[in-house]
């Protein structure tokens, strides 16, 4: 319990701190250490969860599935605050953001963290959406950090998108809260989800069919499921470099966390109704079509941050699917995925913020010649898509290898959708790939002071989990896909 | 059931609702940006006094502490707020026109008999009261939805988003009793943080664009790409 409270204090503590402190290289450091403290909090917490099993008390509970995602979270929290230092206070000594500009940014950095750990360790749906909608508050003024009319539009349009999509959750949350009074006697245990998940089969299928929907469309906003993708490479491409690796790596995450969450309800509840598969049905359809709408949408990039971000689409896209799908296989393939994914775009973007430094333009056609210029941003830029193309040996392909065998097992012909989407996809990112780490570097390019070691560090571990994934964390995965899926892979 | 057997204190919030219904209709028609507000604040007004009505009628007195606290921030507070930044932004003289009125109000139309459609398998549950109560709610919501589609206007976008959310607490006021005070409060808590980041983003916006109309905020599409 200490554990869970050390972790989510933490950042609360450095959010309000942070405020305060007007120094930049003072707050850049404090913002680091509180980071890095967080992850070791939440290390503790993971240590106590696989030790003594799950945690819960004050309206938290944090089982094998959440814990994990914590533990992930913490851990991009602290490798991106040590690449925001020196990168943010270069953005600033170039003048597009302002001192007090830097002490929001530091101060959001820590407030969204906060969110992102309560929303993942909460037990109750409602604080859960609360959350999520804080995470969209605390970003919102960081995509329009450099105040261009492109950076003040992105951020309009993630805030009324999300603002909405989030509301439509509420509405899908008072649905669930509807239909739990019914059955619940205890009074405020409406919204637990533990309490719930219980009573799950009791729950009204039809209150419940129409909760998911609106729950699903007002997560699947944030997780950037198509059509409601439409912020999601606005505010990547606008906002600065590490705000973009977060939302990325661990936003996207929390959401669909969420969705898999409110799925495993309504799958209770839709049991022994006449269309017990409703949920799994939504999320592969919602989760194909994004998948290979982003992967053909990855072809007409101009912008790197943009083209990234529809990488991430898609591969959220392939999750979802693959968490519609259910089983424990697919169900593992999908946690291992969520791992691997956040690790390899959070280095892709801290990679690429270095890339953009040294040529001076997001915009693709003007980056060349990196692997010239500085040989270490060119190969871990080169190396990076290359896992996150699904290419062997990196973890990627581990993942992807499993969802296919997956879908293969259960949906035969869906895999050739599957494949034909991630071989477009791979195309489109080779194509841009391609010359901007090859070729001659454009006269009076210079390298930048880059902090590659957090880059290096990720690209390290999905590595380790494409040759090896370690005996613990198979152990720890598949708890998870007990959980979720009601059956262990192995 | 018809509604008429219903207990009195039920018809009076069912009343009240299909007021704040009609308030909804008002502010997407319309076009003064001072009149949305005042529209908006007797929206307010009204919803908190359909949670005070439930609170009388099911005994459940945390929900009075719901009602202030809605009648406070969201028939006073935030209302205030839209006024002083219509004052500060010169907008006080502003209309703010839809383009095809007749069409939009008919859709508007359209989304209320499609929530009562969708509410209908919910009747195995409840009575009258409820469904009528759960459709209403997400006829505002979705009413709320469509005036930020429409309205190409900051301000305005700004006031369907905040009735979306008076929708969202009418339905959990009268078809629940309420959510845990928890949520309720974590709710105002991010109503009232999103107003106050609505506030700096109109100056945001009128800094880069000279205007509120975020129909201007289109350099961000996909085909314009290649011009950038």
């Amino acid at each position: 319990m200490n554990a869970l409270l050390l972790t989510l204090a933490l950042p609360f503590a450095g959010a309000v701190l942070l405020a305060l402190v007007r120094p930049l290289a003072v707050a850049g450091w404090l913002n680091v250490a509180i980071s890095t403290t967080s992850f070791g909090a939440a290390a503790w917490l993971a240590w106590t969860v696989a030790t003594a099993g799950e945690v819960a008390g004050y309206g938290f509970r944090v089982d094998v599935f959440n814990v994990y995602l914590v533990a992930l979270t913490a851990f991009v929290g602290m490798t991106t605050s040590v690449f925001s230092r020196p990168y943010m206070q270069h953005v600033c000594r170039t003048g597009m953001t302002t001192e007090r500009g830097m002490r929001i940014y530091h101060a959001m950095y820590q407030a969204f963290m906060f969110t992102m750990l309560l929303a993942l360790t909460t037990d109750s749906l409602g604080v859960l959406w609360v959350a999520v909608e804080g995470a969209t508050l605390a970003t919102v003024l960081l995509v329009s950090l450099y105040r261009t009319p492109e950076a003040v539009e992105a951020a309009w349009k993630y805030f009324i998108l999300c603002g909405v999509g989030i509301a439509l959750a509420l509405f899908g949350t008072v649905l669930t809260y509807f239909a739990a009074q019914h059955v619940l006697t205890e009074p405020g245990a409406g919204l637990t989800w533990s309490i719930l998940y219980r009573h799950a089969a009791d729950l009204e299928p039809s209150v419940m069919g129409l909760a998911f929907v609106f729950l699903l469309v007002g997560y699947g906003t944030k997780v950037g499921l198509v059509p409601m993708h439409q912020w999601l490479p606005d505010a990547h491409s606008e906002g600065p470099t590490p705000m973009s690796a977060v939302l990325s790596g661990l936003l996207l995450n929390v959401a669909l966390y969420a969705v898999v969450r409110i799925k495993m309800l309504v799958d209770g509840s839709l049991a022994a109704s006449a269309s017990p598969h409703l949920a799994g049905h939504l999320l592969m359809g919602f989760g194909l079509v994004s998948f290979l709408v982003a992967g053909l949408f990855l072809h007409r990039q101009r912008d790197i941050k943009r083209m990234f971000s529809y990488s991430s689409i898609e591969h959220m896209g392939l999750m979802t699917f693959a968490f519609g799908l259910g089983g424990p296989l697919a169900t593992f393939g999908a946690l291992l995925h969520m791992l691997v994914h956040s690790l390899t775009k959070s280095a892709i973007f801290i990679t690429v913020g270095h890339a953009t430094h040294i040529a001076g333009t997001q915009r693709i056609d003007n980056i060349r010649g990196l692997i010239r210029t500085q040989p270490m941003v060119g190969w871990s830029l080169l190396l990076g898509v290359i896992a996150i193309a699904g290419f062997p040996p990196f973890g990627v392909f581990t993942s992807e290898f499993l969802l296919l065998t997956a879908t293969m097992q259960s949906q035969p012909w869906l895999t050739v959708a599957l494949l034909t989407g991630l071989a477009i996809a791979f195309a489109g990112l080779l194509r841009h790939l391609q010359p901007m780490v090859y070729g001659p570097a454009p006269e009076g390019q210079r390298p930048v002071a880059a902090n590659m070691l957090p880059v290096l560090l990720h690209l390290a571990l999905v590595l380790w989990l494409g040759l090896s994934i370690p005996p613990f964390l198979v152990e720890w995965l598949n708890r998870a896909t007990e959980l979720i899926s009601g059956a262990h892979l192995v | 059931m018809s509604i008429t057997t219903l207990p009195l204190l039920q018809q009076l919030v069912l009343v009240l609702a299909a007021i704040v219904l009609f308030t909804s209709f008002v502010l997407l028609a319309q076009a003064r940006l001072v009149s949305a507000i005042h529209a908006f604040a007797w929206q307010g007004a009204l919803t908190a006094a359909a949670t005070a009505v439930v609170a009388v009628a099911g005994h459940e007195p945390h929900l009075y502490f719901s009602a202030a606290l809605t009648f406070l921030l969201k028939a006073l507070l935030i209302p205030w707020m839209l006024h002083r930044l219509v004052a500060r932004l010169a907008l006080d003289r502003h209309v703010d026109l839809l383009r095809h009125p007749a069409l939009v109000v008919m859709a508007a139309v359209a989304l209320v008999i499609f929530s009562y459609w969708l509410v209908l398998p919910m009747v195995r549950l409840e009575l009258a009261f409820t469904r009528n109560i759960v459709a209403i709610s997400l006829a505002v919501v979705l009413i709320g939805l469509l005036m930020m589609v429409f309205r190409q206007q900051a301000v305005a976008q700004v006031l369907g988003f905040m009735s979306m959310e008076n929708g969202l607490f009418l339905a959990a006021v009268s078809a629940t009793g309420g959510m845990p005070l928890v949520v309720e409060l974590g709710v105002a808590f991010d109503v009232l943080v999103a107003m106050v980041l609505f506030g700096v983003f109109f100056f945001q916006i009128r800094d880069s664009i000279d205007t509120l109309d975020v129909d201007r905020l289109n350099r961000l599409t996909e085909s314009l790409e290649d011009e950038r």
